[in-house]
């Protein structure tokens, strides 16, 4: 593929239809600067403000753009939150949509046919294959994004950091914690 | 397209493999890969849309053996040859054989900032939507042979709408040249058991992002 791929911009190059310098500027960028580093801060800017989380579930696009983190945030953000009763969870059936601006680009298991398929009819077995176990009684709610939405989890606030700062906390958010495939991460890992 | 991409549902994948400290990219060509599709979706010659039909077009046996970006690049190269921009014998020699032709735009370095952030797809439209948040509807069962983004496994299902999310460029549309043809989407949302039958874990419900026309009364 690698053959292929040089043929391919070779002849778009040639041809005037690329810079091959805008090629590095991009990969670049998502090397890095967009990445899940992004998500973590919106999540604990949440977890500390109660009006940023309710301004953030109200309308994540224009909360997310407010905060000027990232240069500019595209439309159709929309952030779920969970709680001990909900546990919510992100997948793309038909392709693999994600929300690149606030987690970077996907990772291989997101973009994978185990993933695409069970995600919908076995988000229990899923998380068990990243070593996550829910309570019984806890809700399951799998948003598959079919659409231009796109979708970020507000995971729980671990127990054991009050007194935090956005900081610190935005440490304990993991990707996966903001796909629903994980937890964030309990204080003892970055105290 | 009922094709091997709508994956929603499907058994005998296996179990999901996440990977400790993934990087970013697994190879460089990874990286060129999605940059030229990026670059390549600026110059306006075609929309996502047409990428992502591009992709579910591969033969069923490419599309499951390729990675991420191997569909990509193989979609790309499809693109690229069906819309006339370069032929295949160009791509095969790996060198322009025939000047190129002028394009709207191309993407410059200085202006890669602007262009990391996805634009935006809601339109302005006439009509008023028919559907508001809790009412209850019957996702169509349609099979149209071209692109579509209602999932197989939520095709004749019952379900609550559970928001409305604006009025955006319609796929469907997009794709068989009718022009951006916007729509109403909404989120509805199903209980597992409509979806998977008895069976179905009693503690879940999914939701897909539905165009209205994908939409009846129920």
């Amino acid at each position: 593929m690698q053959l292929r791929v040089r043929a391919l911009e070779t002849v778009l190059t040639e041809k005037g239809y690329i810079d091959p310098s805008a090629l590095d500027a991009i990969i670049e960028a998502y090397e890095t600067k967009v990445g899940p580093h992004i998500g973590a801060r919106v999540i604990a800017k949440a977890w500390t403000d109660p009006a940023f989380k309710r301004a953030l579930l109200d309308n994540a696009t224009a909360a997310v753009r407010g905060l000027g983190i990232i240069n500019r945030v595209g439309d159709h953000l929309i952030a779920v939150e969970n709680t001990p009763n909900l546990h919510n969870m992100i997948v793309c059936t038909l392709c693999s949509c994600y929300p690149w601006e606030v987690l970077g680009l996907p990772p291989v298991w997101y973009k994978s046919a185990p993933y695409r398929s069970r995600a919908v009819n076995d988000p229990r077995g899923v998380l068990a294959d990243f070593g996550v176990t829910l309570p019984a009684d806890t809700n399951i709610r799998v948003w598959d994004s079919t659409a231009e939405t796109r979708f970020i989890v507000l995971p729980m606030r671990p127990a054991g950091t009050e007194g935090w700062d956005e900081e610190k906390l935005a440490r304990l958010v993991t990707r996966d914690s903001m796909i629903g495939t994980g937890f964030a991460k309990p204080p003892s890992e970055v105290a | 397209m009922d094709g091997v991409h709508d994956m929603g549902g499907m058994h005998g994948f296996g179990k999901v493999e996440p990977e400790p400290n993934e990087p970013v990219f697994h190879s460089a060509w990874e990286a060129r890969c999605l940059a030229l599709n990026r670059a390549m979706s600026y110059t306006g010659v075609w929309t996502i849309d047409q990428s992502r039909a591009a992709r579910e077009e591969l033969p069923p046996d490419t599309y499951l053996a390729s990675s991420y970006y191997k569909k990509w690049g193989l979609g790309l190269e499809s693109q690229v040859i069906e819309s006339g921009l370069a032929g295949a014998d160009e791509i095969a020699a790996g060198r322009a054989l025939r000047p190129g032709q002028t394009l709207k735009r191309k993407l410059v370095a200085s202006e890669v900032p602007n262009t990391i952030t996805r634009g935006s797809f809601a339109r302005s439209i006439g009509a008023p939507a028919i559907f508001k948040p809790g009412d209850r509807v019957r996702t169509k069962n349609i099979h149209p042979a071209t692109h579509t983004r209602l999932p197989r496994y939520a095709r004749g299902r019952i379900g609550l709408v559970e928001a409305l999310r604006g009025c955006h460029v319609f796929p469907d549309s997009v794709v068989i040249g009718k022009g951006e043809d916007p729509q109403w989407l909404y989120t509805v949302r199903f209980e597992g058991r409509e979806l998977w039958g008895a069976n179905a874990d009693p503690s879940l419900q999914v939701s897909i992002e539905a165009f209205e026309p994908y939409l009846e009364p129920a």
